[in-house]
C-alpha cells in the first residue's frame, strides 16, 4: 500500500480516570473509531476514522471524552495553507472529484452579521408581545392586484391558491433518501404542530406521511422520482426544484446503498439503483419550458395549489427571480451559497453562487421595481442561523423563511459535514436502520417545535421592540435596518443606511 | 448641513383637531379651528403647523386649486410654464397673507384655480382619467421643479400651513376670511428638523388632506409598497404616505373609508375569527391583498376627503384621540381641551376605541 | 400503577441504562467513582438484550399484580409495597435463587453479596423516576400508566 499522506484531522482525548469502560462509545460509532481492548482492560480508538459527529461525547456517561482537531502541521505556508494541501493528496490519492456534505465551511462574508435592527425610543413605544398582540401570520402565494364587488358591494374575490402560515419560517426541502423516515417524520409533525410546513425534498413522499398533507410541500425535481398525480395533491403546495444554493448548476446523486426497499417504493425506482437527479430538468432548457411545467402541476391539481419555483441564488438572481415571477410561479424560493446538502462537489459548493442576503435584496427590489412583487412571495434559505436572521431577511422583504441546517442541528446534527459517507450516527443523513432508529420522532418533533417557537418568540420580541404588531409591517421594512462595516456598493445594493445614518 | 425634509426621515409627535358641519352649511369660520389648536399650543413645537378647510372656494368650487410654495422666481416662472401647457388658469394670485412677528423665511405662496386642458385626440380615446392627471402634474412639478412645490391641489379646498406654531400659521394665513364646512388643523413637534414649509402638515393630495400624530412602525414597507403604484414619497414622512395609501384605495381599487379602515387599521387575527363568517371572510381577504398597507405603530388622523372627515386610531390606540358632538356640528381633537375650549358646552364626549374609524359625511 | 416500559423500535442497545441503573443503585455520588473507586463495579438491575437484527431490549422487574417472585419467596424477603412495588428486603434474603426461576420474565439476578438484585423503581435510591428512564438518550424506556389499557 502506498504512504497515506494525510494525518488523521482529529484526536481523540479520552480521560483515562474517567473512562469507566461502559463501552457506549464504541457502541455508538458507526465509523467505528471505539474499541475495547480485554487485555489491558481499557477502551482504545482509531482517529483516523474520526468525523467528529460528537456523538461518543453526548453520549458519554462520565464525560471522559474530547475531540479536537489534531495539532499536527505541515510546514506553515499562508499561500498553500493545510487544507489546500491535504485536498491535493486526497486527489492524488483517489484520481475522484472532492465530495463534501452541508454548506460551506470558508469564511465567506455573512451580511446578517453586517446588519442591525432598530427599536423604538420615546417618539413611539415598543410594543410589549406578552401584553398585547403581536401576529406572525403569513400568507404565501400570489396576492389579488384589484378587488372585484357586486353592485351591493359584497366581495366577488377570492384569495388565490397561497400557503397560510402560523409564523414566517419552514422546512426546506431535504429528500426521503438523503435523510431518514424518523427525521422526514419529526419534520412533518413538528411542521403541523407549528402551524408551518415542511418539504418532501425531490424524493417522493413516504406514505405513512399523507395524513401531514396540509403541513407538506411536495416538491418535483429534475429526476421526477416520487411524483405522480396523488403526490402532487397531497400538499399544501407543490415545489419545483431548479437549483440548490449549495450546488448550483449541479444535480444530484444519492447512491444505490442508500435506497432500500421503503426509499425505493417512495422513489418508485428499483432497490439499490443510484438515484440520478440531472442537473437541468430535461423539458426545461428555457423559461417558456418552465412556464409549461408550472401549468401543468397546476392542471393536474385544478388550479388549487399554489406552485414555488426554488433556484439558487447565481449572479443575475434578480433577472432570473423576474421571469419566473412572469411564469405563473406563485411563491419564488431562493437559495443562498451557504445553504446546506447532503453532498455536493467540494468545489462548486465553495465557489458557485452568491450569498443569499445580497440575492434576496437584489430581487425584492427589482420586482418592485418591475411592479411585479405582488404577484409572488418570496422565501429565502441557506443559512438563516437565528431568529435574528429571520427578522433581518423579512425587512430585506422575503416573505418566509426555509430553515435545513438548523432544523438538523436541532435533531442532533453537529456539522460533521459526512452526510454523504450515510453513517450518520444521528440518524439523521443514513439509511442504516440500526442507525435511523436513533432517532425517534417524539423527541425530533419536540425539539423542532421547540426551536422553531423559540424563534417565533424571539422575533415577537424584536417586533416589539420595532413597534411593530405584524409581520406584514415588517416585510420590507429596510428602513428598520442599519448596515455596519460595509462599502457603499454593498449599503446600496440592500437599500438600507449605515449605523448612524 | 441639517437635512431637508425628505432628504432625511424625521419622526415627530403633534397636536391634531378637526370640526365638520354635518349639515353641510359652510358655517365654520377658519378663526374657530385657530382657537381650538391653541389649546394644545405645548404638543407643537413651533416647527411645523397648518390647516385644511372645505368648502372654502365656493366661487371656484369647480376648478382645482393649487397652493403652491416657491423658493425663488425662476421656479415660478418654471411652473407657470409647464402649467400653461395644460391647464386653463381661471385666476392666480398671491394667497393673502398678514406679516406675524414670529413667522419668518416666508417663501412665496400662490394659488392658481385651474382646468386641465386635454387634446381631443385624449378625448377620443376615452383616455381621460381627470385625477390622475392631476396627480402626475403635482408629482411632476414637486419632483424635478426645483425650488416649486404644490401643498394643495383639490376643488374646493384649501391647505394653509408654516413653520411656527399653529395658532400663528393661521393668524399669518389670516383664516377668518374663510368659512368652510370643515377644517382640520396640525401643529407639530418634530425632533430634529430645519423647518421646512412643505414639510409642515396637512399633507394633501387631489381633496385627501391628512393631519396625523404619531409615528408610524410600518413606514417602509408601506412607502415600498405604494411605490410599486406610481406614487413617489419625496418628503419620507407618515403623513405623505397615509395620504398617498388612502388615494389608492379610495380613488384607484374604489374603496369606501369604512373598508379602508379596516385595512390600515386591521383587525388582529384573533377578531376576525370571531367575526361572523362573511365579515371574517372580507376582512381576511383585505390583509391578504393589502397586506403591506397594515399600518403600525401610533397614529391618529383625520382625514379630509369631499364631503366629509374621518379619525382613526392605530389598532392598539397609542395615541390619544377624542370625539365631542353639539347639534349638527362634530369635533375631533387630540385632548379634549381644544374641543371644550370652542364649545365649552359640548354633549357626547368619548374616545374612539383603536382601529374604530369615526366618518362624518356631510348631508347633501 | 406507573411502570416501566420499553419501546424496543426505538432502544439503541447503547446499553447506559445499565450504567445508569447501576450508578444510582450504588450509593456514590460521582459515577466514576463508583465505576473505578471501588473494588467491584456496580451492578445494574436492568439488563439490555441484544438480539439478532440489531434489535434490542432492556428487561428489567415488572412489578407484576401477581409476582410469582413474591409467591415463591421461601423467606418473605420480597413483598409487595402498598404502591405495588415489588421490593427486596437483602437482610432476610438467603440467596435461594427460588426467585430467578419463577420469574417468568427473567428479569431478576443476584448481586455482588448473593443476595437478589432487582429493579425498585429507583423508589430507594434518586426518588421519583426511574434513572434508566429519566437517561434513556431515546426516550425508548418510558415510565408510565397503562393500566386498564393493554398491559
Amino acid at each position: 500500500m502506498a504512504i497515506n499522506f494525510i494525518h488523521p484531522e482529529f484526536e481523540i482525548i479520552r480521560e483515562e480516570k474517567r473512562c469507566i469502560k461502559c463501552r457506549a462509545c464504541e457502541r455508538q460509532c458507526a465509523n467505528e473509531v471505539h474499541s475495547y481492548d480485554q487485555e489491558f482492560d481499557c477502551m482504545e480508538s482509531d482517529e483516523s476514522k474520526c468525523v467528529d459527529c460528537q456523538r461518543c461525547v453526548s453520549l458519554c456517561p462520565t464525560r471522559a471524552l474530547k475531540i479536537r482537531k489534531t495539532d499536527n502541521r505541515y510546514r506553515e505556508n499562508a499561500n498553500w495553507q493545510q487544507q489546500a494541501m491535504e485536498e491535493i493528496f486526497r486527489q492524488a490519492d483517489t484520481g475522484g472529484v472532492l465530495l463534501s456534505s452541508m454548506g460551506t465551511p470558508k469564511d465567506y462574508p455573512n451580511y446578517w452579521d453586517k446588519i442591525l435592527i432598530n427599536a423604538s425610543q420615546v417618539t413611539n413605544p415598543p410594543i410589549d408581545p406578552l401584553r398585547e398582540p403581536m401576529e406572525t401570520k403569513v400568507f404565501l402565494g400570489k396576492k389579488l392586484n384589484k378587488l372585484e364587488f357586486d353592485e351591493n358591494g359584497e366581495l366577488l374575490s377570492e384569495i388565490p391558491p397561497q400557503i397560510e402560515l402560523e409564523m414566517p419560517i419552514m422546512f426546506s426541502a431535504m429528500s426521503y433518501g438523503s435523510i431518514s423516515e424518523n427525521a422526514h417524520k419529526s419534520l412533518a409533525r413538528a411542521a403541523t404542530e407549528l402551524g408551518t410546513c415542511y418539504n418532501t425534498g425531490e424524493g417522493g413522499l413516504n406514505q405513512d406521511l399523507y395524513k401531514y398533507g396540509a403541513n407538506t410541500i411536495v416538491q418535483v425535481a429534475s429526476g421526477r422520482f416520487g411524483v405522480h398525480k396523488d403526490y402532487l395533491n397531497a400538499g399544501a403546495a407543490i415545489e419545483i426544484k431548479m437549483g440548490q444554493g449549495a450546488k448550483p448548476g449541479i444535480g444530484g446523486h444519492l447512491p444505490g446503498r442508500k435506497i432500500l426497499e421503503k426509499v425505493s417504493r417512495t422513489r418508485m425506482i428499483p432497490v439499490g439503483v443510484d438515484a440520478i437527479s440531472p442537473a437541468p430538468h430535461h423539458d426545461i432548457y428555457s423559461i417558456e419550458d418552465l412556464r409549461q411545467l408550472i401549468f401543468s402541476l397546476k392542471e393536474a391539481t385544478n388550479y388549487e395549489k399554489p406552485v414555488i419555483v426554488k433556484i439558487a441564488a447565481v449572479h443575475n438572481v434578480a433577472a432570473i427571480a423576474s421571469g419566473i415571477a412572469r411564469s405563473g410561479a406563485d411563491i419564488i424560493a431562493i437559495d443562498g451559497f451557504r445553504g446546506g446538502t447532503g453532498a455536493a462537489p467540494t468545489r462548486i459548493r465553495d465557489n458557485v453562487g452568491i450569498p443569499i442576503e445580497l440575492a434576496l435584496a437584489a430581487v425584492d427590489q427589482r420586482l418592485r421595481d418591475e411592479k411585479i412583487r405582488n404577484d409572488v412571495s418570496i422565501v429565502i434559505g441557506g443559512s438563516i442561523r437565528s431568529s435574528a436572521d429571520v427578522v433581518k431577511a423579512i425587512a430585506l422583504g422575503a416573505d418566509a423563511v426555509y430553515i435545513g441546517t438548523a432544523a438538523l442541528l436541532a435533531l442532533g446534527c453537529h456539522l460533521c459535514r459526512t452526510c454523504h459517507t450515510g453513517k450518520c450516527n444521528w440518524g439523521i443523513a443514513t439509511q442504516r436502520e440500526d442507525l435511523v432508529k436513533r432517532l425517534n420522532p417524539d423527541i425530533g418533533a419536540k425539539r423542532l417545535a421547540n426551536l422553531v417557537s423559540a424563534w417565533n418568540h424571539e422575533i415577537m420580541e424584536m417586533m416589539g421592540g420595532m413597534g411593530i404588531n405584524s409581520i406584514e409591517a415588517l416585510k420590507g421594512n429596510r428602513l428598520m435596518l442599519r448596515g455596519i462595516g460595509m462599502s457603499a456598493k454593498e449599503l446600496e445594493i440592500f437599500g438600507i443606511s449605515h449605523a448612524g445614518e | 448641513m441639517l437635512k431637508k425634509e425628505g432628504e432625511i426621515r424625521i419622526p415627530s409627535g403633534c397636536a391634531i383637531s378637526g370640526i365638520i358641519n354635518r349639515s353641510g352649511q359652510c358655517s365654520i369660520n377658519g378663526s374657530e379651528i385657530v382657537k381650538s389648536i391653541s389649546y394644545m399650543h405645548d404638543r407643537s413645537n413651533g416647527l411645523g403647523g397648518g390647516f385644511a378647510g372645505y368648502g372654502i372656494y365656493p366661487e371656484y368650487a369647480d376648478q382645482y386649486a393649487f397652493h403652491v410654495f416657491y423658493d425663488d422666481m425662476s421656479a415660478r416662472e418654471e411652473t407657470e410654464r409647464y402649467l400653461d401647457r395644460t391647464f386653463e388658469m381661471v385666476n392666480l394670485s398671491r394667497i393673502p397673507t398678514r406679516k406675524h412677528p414670529r413667522i419668518k423665511n416666508e417663501p412665496q405662496i400662490w394659488r392658481y384655480f385651474v382646468n386641465p386642458i386635454f387634446t381631443v385626440l385624449q378625448e377620443d380615446q376615452d383616455e381621460i382619467d381627470e385625477k390622475k392627471f392631476i396627480v402626475e402634474t403635482v408629482f411632476y412639478i414637486n419632483t424635478y421643479i426645483k425650488g416649486a412645490y404644490i401643498f394643495s391641489s383639490g376643488k374646493n379646498m384649501g391647505v394653509f400651513k408654516a413653520v411656527g406654531f399653529p395658532e400663528d400659521v393661521g393668524e399669518f394665513y389670516r383664516l377668518e376670511e374663510y368659512d368652510g364646512y370643515s377644517w382640520t388643523a396640525h401643529g407639530r413637534y418634530p425632533t430634529n428638523t430645519p423647518g421646512w414649509w412643505g414639510g409642515a402638515h396637512p399633507f394633501a393630495l387631489l381633496d385627501y388632506s391628512i393631519v396625523h400624530n404619531g409615528e408610524i412602525s410600518s413606514y417602509d414597507a408601506n412607502r415600498r409598497f405604494i411605490e410599486m403604484f406610481d406614487y413617489k414619497c419625496t418628503l419620507q414622512t407618515d403623513t405623505e404616505v397615509i395620504t398617498y395609501i388612502i388615494d389608492y384605495l379610495n380613488r384607484k381599487q374604489g374603496l369606501n373609508f369604512e373598508d379602508i379602515a379596516k385595512i390600515i387599521a386591521a383587525p388582529f387575527w384573533e377578531e376576525i375569527e370571531r367575526l361572523p363568517e362573511a365579515e371574517a371572510k372580507r376582512i381576511k381577504l383585505f390583509r391578504n391583498t393589502f397586506a403591506s398597507l397594515l399600518i403600525t405603530g401610533p397614529f391618529s388622523i383625520i382625514l379630509g376627503f369631499d364631503g366629509g372627515l374621518m379619525a382613526l386610531n392605530d389598532r392598539l390606540k397609542l395615541r390619544s384621540m377624542v370625539v365631542g358632538e353639539k347639534d349638527n356640528i362634530v369635533y375631533l381633537a387630540s385632548e379634549e381641551c381644544a374641543i371644550r375650549g370652542i364649545c365649552p358646552d359640548i354633549e357626547n364626549v368619548w374616545a374612539p376605541q383603536g382601529g374604530e374609524p369615526i366618518i362624518i359625511r356631510v348631508g347633501k | 400503577m406507573k411502570r416501566v416500559y420499553v419501546n424496543e423500535e426505538w432502544c439503541l442497545g447503547c446499553h447506559l441504562c445499565e450504567i445508569q441503573c447501576a450508578f444510582a443503585n450504588s450509593g456514590e455520588a460521582d459515577m466514576v467513582k463508583a465505576f473505578n473507586n471501588s473494588e467491584q463495579k456496580p451492578l445494574a438491575r436492568i439488563t439490555v438484550e441484544d438480539g439478532e437484527n440489531d434489535i434490542h431490549f432492556a428487561v428489567s422487574c415488572r412489578h407484576c399484580e401477581t409476582p410469582y417472585c413474591v409467591k415463591g419467596c421461601i423467606t418473605g424477603a420480597l413483598t409487595v409495597n402498598e404502591n405495588g412495588i415489588v421490593q427486596i428486603d437483602d437482610t432476610r434474603c438467603v440467596g435461594c435463587r427460588t426467585c430467578i426461576l419463577m420469574c417468568p420474565y427473567g428479569c431478576l439476578t443476584v448481586g455482588h453479596n448473593k443476595t437478589l438484585l432487582k429493579c425498585e423503581l429507583c423508589v430507594e435510591n434518586l426518588g421519583g423516576e426511574p434513572s434508566c428512564v429519566r437517561r434513556c438518550p431515546n426516550n425508548a424506556i418510558v415510565f408510565e400508566d397503562r393500566d386498564g389499557g393493554l398491559l
